[in-house]
């Protein structure tokens, strides 16, 4: 890492790149600063409001809500999957046909568009058609997604665990291929016990990948919105609206221009600040234990 | 004389201090490892289960669906699958969300490789700052952006296009390519580029020739990782397109009408929607354990 060589020429090898990220990222990111300062009322109709849009936006009590919603479940789903993600890596085996068929397997939730994933659960949980519904229904259960509120949030985390514990759990696996077989063969000497091997090998080993995986889960948990979308439609009422939902329809829908850009702004923010805050966190917390080391 | 009594020490230690016998201590190993087995075989066989009932449902007759429960087809048929293949509305939403994947595959490539070697080589004026920002388009929700890329795309006549999609999916995707490539590179040692300078290589027949033929597991992974991203990705794709480049999911909304829900349609068109996923994770199958550490372990 430190023994790069200074040369500004290598500008030209990211410019091809940062000239489409830019027609991708920066156009549109100024069309929404651009909106969340005016009232736009027609082509030649507009006045600049400053902060309002975003006062109002702050101080609206359902969005609010959305957003303490979209961070509880946040919490919920990365408290579940990085243990059974960390669990699972612990539990593949690590090599022959069985590795590569249980990998493929595992992989595979990961790789199915995400409203597809909507459409698997809402017939899955479904009470008339769905295995898991009717399953539920005969052992005598009141399980209904579209009426009760608790039962849609249980089937929502229930989808995002199956959903995304897999990214979890390939993470780990990969850090876990990454420990040399010396390190088990000194712990097999000194007895360790298989916490022990867990504690003071493996952990250690794995908080690099953790950390990639607890910020891209917070990062797409943070944005879902296909999954809900299609199996409950954020409902019953607005138990299920996280964040994306809000936001696609007060653009989309009732066509707010203001408002909604101005709380995009907002949204980003917040995802870049926290994500900011836990990776400077975690890295100056590596840097004290290990000086030389580090990502 | 000194060491054999340590030995014996050593013996004396494992029969005194430790309560199991070598004996039990491997039939204690291979309960562990028949618990695990277990364990992971019960998982699977629940992650199994909502793909085992689309398939089960993609194979019944929408009477059949909806008339009894059967956890397995009484009479099969494949109505449903023939109903898509032969229904060029349907098939195209196949064609038209491969197309784009592969447009924003190839695209990305070709732009993120010389940024990645750029960023694993050589320090530049802005490097880090240029890098943070890259990676801040990662934490972008694609809700944000409807809006402005709805206008964007419409008014340089690229609305209803795959190019369209394929570009808006470079918004995640390049920083993605570029993080992971950037991982795999830094671990080709620096002399082999000096090397082959002093042998006379150019930079672009270097880079060619050598150093892309060097790290291609590591480009198989990041192509495997750009292919799922933008296959899985609807929000943007649903809002860029009308009709001609209409992806798959959103054609699947279509089963819904005024007269109910066409069950196995829908179930037959998700379970289509795996196939192209599966084949791409067959065909890294051997590099993907390495290819999610994303080239830094």
């Amino acid at each position: 890492m430190n023994n790069k060589v200074l040369n500004n020429r290598a500008w030209l090898l990211v410019l091809p790149m940062l000239v489409l990220v830019a027609f991708s990222a920066i156009i549109p990111l100024m069309t929404v600063v651009n909106y969340s300062v005016q009232d736009v009322l027609g082509p030649n109709a507009r006045f600049f409001t400053g902060t309002e849009w975003f006062h109002s936006i702050l101080n609206d009590a359902s969005l609010r809500n959305a957003f303490v919603r979209q961070i509880l479940f946040s919490l919920t789903i990365l408290a579940i999957q990085v243990p059974l993600g960390i669990g699972i890596a612990l539990i593949m085996p690590k090599r022959g046909w069985q590795a590569s068929a249980v990998l493929i397997l595992i992989t595979l939730p990961l790789l199915i568009p995400w409203n597809v994933v909507g459409s698997i659960w809402q017939i899955f949980t479904r009470g008339d058609i769905g295995l898991m519904g009717w399953g539920l229904r005969e052992l005598g259960i009141n399980y209904n997604i579209t009426r009760n509120a608790g039962d849609a949030w249980a089937t929502i985390i229930l989808m995002d665990v199956w959903h995304w514990t897999p990214l979890v759990a390939m993470l780990c696996y990969s850090g876990l291929r990454s420990i040399p077989e010396a390190y088990y063969q000194a712990a097999r000497i000194d007895r360790a016990s298989k916490w022990a091997i867990f504690r003071y090998i493996q952990l250690p080993k794995l908080t690099n990948v953790l950390v990639i995986a607890v910020l891209l889960r917070f990062m797409h948990s943070f944005m879902i919105y296909a999954e809900p979308f299609v199996l409950t439609g954020g409902g019953p009422g607005s138990s299920t609206t996280f964040l994306s939902q809000s936001l696609a329809t007060m653009a989309i829908g009732q066509q707010d221009l203001g408002p909604s850009a101005a709380f995009s702004i907002i949204y980003f923010l917040v995802i870049l600040l926290v994500s900011w805050v836990f990776y400077t966190t975690i890295m100056h917390m590596q840097k004290d234990k290990n000086p030389h080391g580090g990502a | 004389m000194y060491r054999l009594d340590n030995a014996q020490q050593g013996e004396k230690y494992n029969t005194i201090f430790s309560r199991t016998t070598p004996a039990q201590r491997r039939k204690r190993n291979a309960r562990s490892r028949l618990r695990s087995r277990f364990l992971l075989g019960l998982y699977l066989f629940l992650m199994i289960l909502p793909i085992y009932w689309l398939i089960n449902m993609s194979l019944q007759t929408n009477s059949e669906i909806l008339g009894s429960m059967t956890l397995w087809p009484q009479n099969l048929t494949f109505d449903n699958y023939i109903g898509i293949f032969t229904n060029s509305s349907w098939y195209m939403g196949y064609v038209n969300s491969m197309l784009y994947v592969a447009l924003n595959m190839l695209i990305t490539i070709c732009v993120a490789l010389p940024a990645a070697y750029a960023f694993s080589r050589y320090r530049f004026i802005g490097d880090k700052h240029l890098f943070f920002w890259l990676l801040t388009n990662l934490m972008a929700p694609p809700a944000v952006f409807l809006l402005p890329y709805f206008q964007l795309y419409y008014s340089v006549g690229l609305f209803d296009t795959h190019i369209a999609v394929a570009l808006a999916h470079c918004l995640f995707n390049i920083p993605l390519a570029i993080w992971i490539l950037e991982g795999f590179m830094s671990s080709v040692p620096k002399e082999i580029d000096e090397t082959a300078y002093i042998d006379g290589y150019s930079f672009p027949r270097f880079f060619i020739k050598i150093f892309i033929p060097m790290i291609r597991s590591g480009i198989g992974v990041t192509l495997f990782f750009l292919f799922m991203f933008s296959w899985v990705e609807l929000l943007l794709a649903r809002t860029l397109t009308a009709t001609d480049a209409q992806p798959i999911g959103m054609i699947m909304t279509r089963t819904s009408t005024a007269s109910g829900i066409d069950w196995g349609t829908l179930a037959a068109a998700g379970v289509l929607t795996i196939v192209p996923g599966i084949l791409v994770v067959y065909f890294v199958r051997n590099h993907i354990a390495k290819g999610f550490a994303l080239g830094r372990t």
